[in-house]
């Protein structure tokens, strides 16, 4: 009995620094608990419901034919065009100043000198702002769900799942590259409001003018390859490549060619930006300097 | 492996071309508090984030227990803990949960987690803030938090980057008594000050860095021995008026250099040979019967030898 009781003071002695995966979950945790305490979830939460409230009741009010023609057209309109907005602003409250913060605030002093390698600190919040910003996607998509069932039973079309399929990589996509952006500066409102204008405007701006202008497919861009999760409510999904003509004059026509990425070439953009961004970030953190 | 050890190797950390850290070479071991002493700028902290990998050296190793904190940051600092400058912790979280994620980041059993934390946080006078957020807390308070948090897990090697920068005086005195406790359980403790009696109050060793260079290391007397130029000093009161013939009396005593009158009970006794002069000379004193109410030493000599070193290295 004596003997036992040694062996467990021991054992416990023996407890070293936990393994890297470990400390890159109790990093999510506290980083998650930290969010549910801030303002910046509970304001993008309440954004996402209003869209969710004012939607409601629109079409509640008004019965707009272009939603309730088909549940495809319902969840299209609903989904399609409002998911894309609550994922860059999510990237925007929770990767714009991820690791700018760490710097500027002086928190990251906290945990950075501790026993911990910085890649678990880097993924641990990065999970924990994929997880935060998923609570709220699925918040916003269980009322628009709810508004489905009322209007059309049980029938919920495939392109739904896929759609979601799409915004959780496309989430990935726009957080990974949110967090490889913030890990470049040193202070927090200069890569929010970087973050800001690349996502807001000028990647849209961008994409329409490489498209329209130069003439040739703005891939590169990754808000363009959020169309796909417009676009699969669309039966059949549009051309790859539309040309269009429009008549101004008697002897006057502009030709103008839109893109819509593909399926798998959406798909396989976000996953590049991912895996790229998240490759840079995590260099460049593991490189700075905490001055 | 026992020992306690930090070693700093050719540690050099250059700034574009402006160099913050020269070459610098310092191997403490064993149990003891050893003060980092130097002026603002002199390269203190520059040191102290190298060994907790916050910031890379240009050349040169930095070692804790033999391990370079460069190649494997995970398991030099196993056993070591740090605060350097104030890291701020995030304003929504309370003590208790601020102190958990370290206790967890360090692998502490879920079982005494709680126990410990209590257990810091009591060693720094902070238990009746421990559910409070740290969001409004003064510096003082974070200070503490921050020493609490170096506390968890027990480590065997704390550095510590002046950690009574920013207190008020009454916070500094108590800062200063929580690292003089630190060193009744067998640690080796590192810790950066500008503030000489600091080191002269706290520390066992100093080691004196200026420009980014070594001065000096080795225990308090030994360097002050070494690098004063001044005789230690000493103020002695009487119940009674002190004649010449007490005065000759006096100087006569080993290794005492000058009497000289203060006034008519008092004189002031300068000497040689540290504390163990002190000590004889106060015993010789008591023991002429003289009337020996006070004494007070008022050694200027740390003082003189980092005014001495640091002279030269301008
Ligand atoms: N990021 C930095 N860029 C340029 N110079 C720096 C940087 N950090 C520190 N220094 C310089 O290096 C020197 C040493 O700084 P530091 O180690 O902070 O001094 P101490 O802690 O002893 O007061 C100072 O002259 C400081 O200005
Ligand atoms: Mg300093």
């Amino acid at each position: 009995m004596i003997e036992m009781e040694t062996m467990n003071v021991d054992v416990n002695q023996q407890i070293g620094t936990p393994g890297s995966l470990d400390q890159l979950f109790i990093i999510t945790k506290y980083e998650l608990l930290n969010y549910f305490r801030s303002r910046r979830f509970l304001i993008l939460l309440i954004i996402g419901l209003i869209i969710d409230f004012i939607l409601t009741g629109i079409i509640g009010y008004y019965r707009p034919q272009s939603f309730l023609s088909s549940n495809l057209s319902f969840y299209g309109g609903w989904v399609g065009q409002s998911i894309t907005f609550i994922i860059i602003l999510s990237a925007i409250f929770f990767g714009g100043d991820s690791i700018s913060g760490e710097f500027q605030n002086k928190t990251g002093f906290f945990i950075a000198s501790r026993p911990i390698r910085r890649s678990s600190i880097y993924i641990g919040k990065w999970i924990a702002s994929f997880v935060a910003s998923l609570l709220i996607m699925f918040i916003f998509l269980a009322i628009t769900i709810a508004n489905g069932i009322y209007y059309f039973g049980y029938s919920i079309p495939y392109q739904l799942g896929d759609a979601i399929l799409f915004s959780i990589l496309y989430l990935a996509a726009v957080l990974g590259f949110a967090f490889f952006f913030s890990s470049l500066f040193k202070s927090s409102a200069y890569s929010i409001l970087i973050t800001i204008i690349l996502f807001l405007f000028a990647f849209t701006l961008m994409q329409d003018l490489i498209s329209s202008l130069v003439g040739i497919e703005p891939w590169f861009i990754i808000t363009y390859t959020a169309g796909i999760i417009t676009n699969i409510f669309t039966v059949p999904f549009p051309a790859h490549i539309v040309h269009s003509t429009t008549q101004i004059g008697p002897k006057r026509t502009i030709f103008t060619t839109t893109y819509n990425a593909t399926i798998s070439e959406g798909l396989i953009i976000m996953a590049g930006y991912f895996i790229i961004s998240t490759i840079l970030g995590l260099f460049i953190f593991e490189k700075r300097e905490f001055n | 492996m026992d020992d306690n050890v930090i070693e700093a190797i050719n540690l050099t950390k250059k700034y574009g071309s402006f160099t913050a850290l020269s070459n610098l070479n310092l191997n403490l071991s064993g149990s003891k508090c050893v003060g980092f002493l130097g002026p603002n700028g002199a390269g203190k902290t520059t040191t102290l984030k190298i060994f907790t990998d916050l910031i890379r050296p240009t050349s040169g190793q930095a070692l804790i227990n033999g391990i370079d904190v460069q190649r494997n940051k995970k398991k030099a600092l196993s056993d070591c803990s740090a605060l350097i400058e104030t890291p701020e912790i995030y304003p929504s979280m309370t003590v208790r949960e601020a102190l958990s994620l370290v206790a967890e980041l360090r692998g502490i059993p879920r079982s005494e987690r709680g126990s410990q934390i209590e257990e810091v946080v009591a060693e720094v006078k902070m238990t009746d803030w421990l559910d409070k957020n740290v969001g409004k807390f003064s510096k003082g308070m974070k200070q503490r938090v921050n020493i609490a948090s170096t506390l968890i897990g027990n480590p065997s090697i704390i550095l510590l980057d002046e950690p009574t920068s920013g207190l008020d005086p009454r916070g500094m005195a108590e800062v200063r008594d929580i690292v003089k406790s630190l060193k009744k359980k067998d640690r080796l403790i590192f810790m950066s000050s500008h503030l000489l009696n600091e080191v002269a109050d706290v520390c066992d060793e100093v080691a004196m860095i200026d420009h980014g260079k070594l001065l000096a290391y080795g225990p308090l007397e030994e360097i002050t021995d070494k690098f004063s130029t001044v005789d230690d000093s000493a103020e002695a009161q009487f119940s009674k008026p002190i004649d010449e013939s007490i005065n000759r009396q006096i100087s006569r005593i080993n290794n005492v250099v000058s009497v000289e009158r203060i006034d008519s009970r008092s004189v002031r006794i300068k000497y040689t040979g540290g504390l163990q002069s002190q000590e004889y000379i106060l015993a010789s004193l008591a023991g002429m019967q003289l009337g020996l109410i006070g004494f007070k030493s008022s050694s200027t000599r740390l003082e003189d030898t980092y005014l001495n070193l640091i002279k030269e290295t301008l």
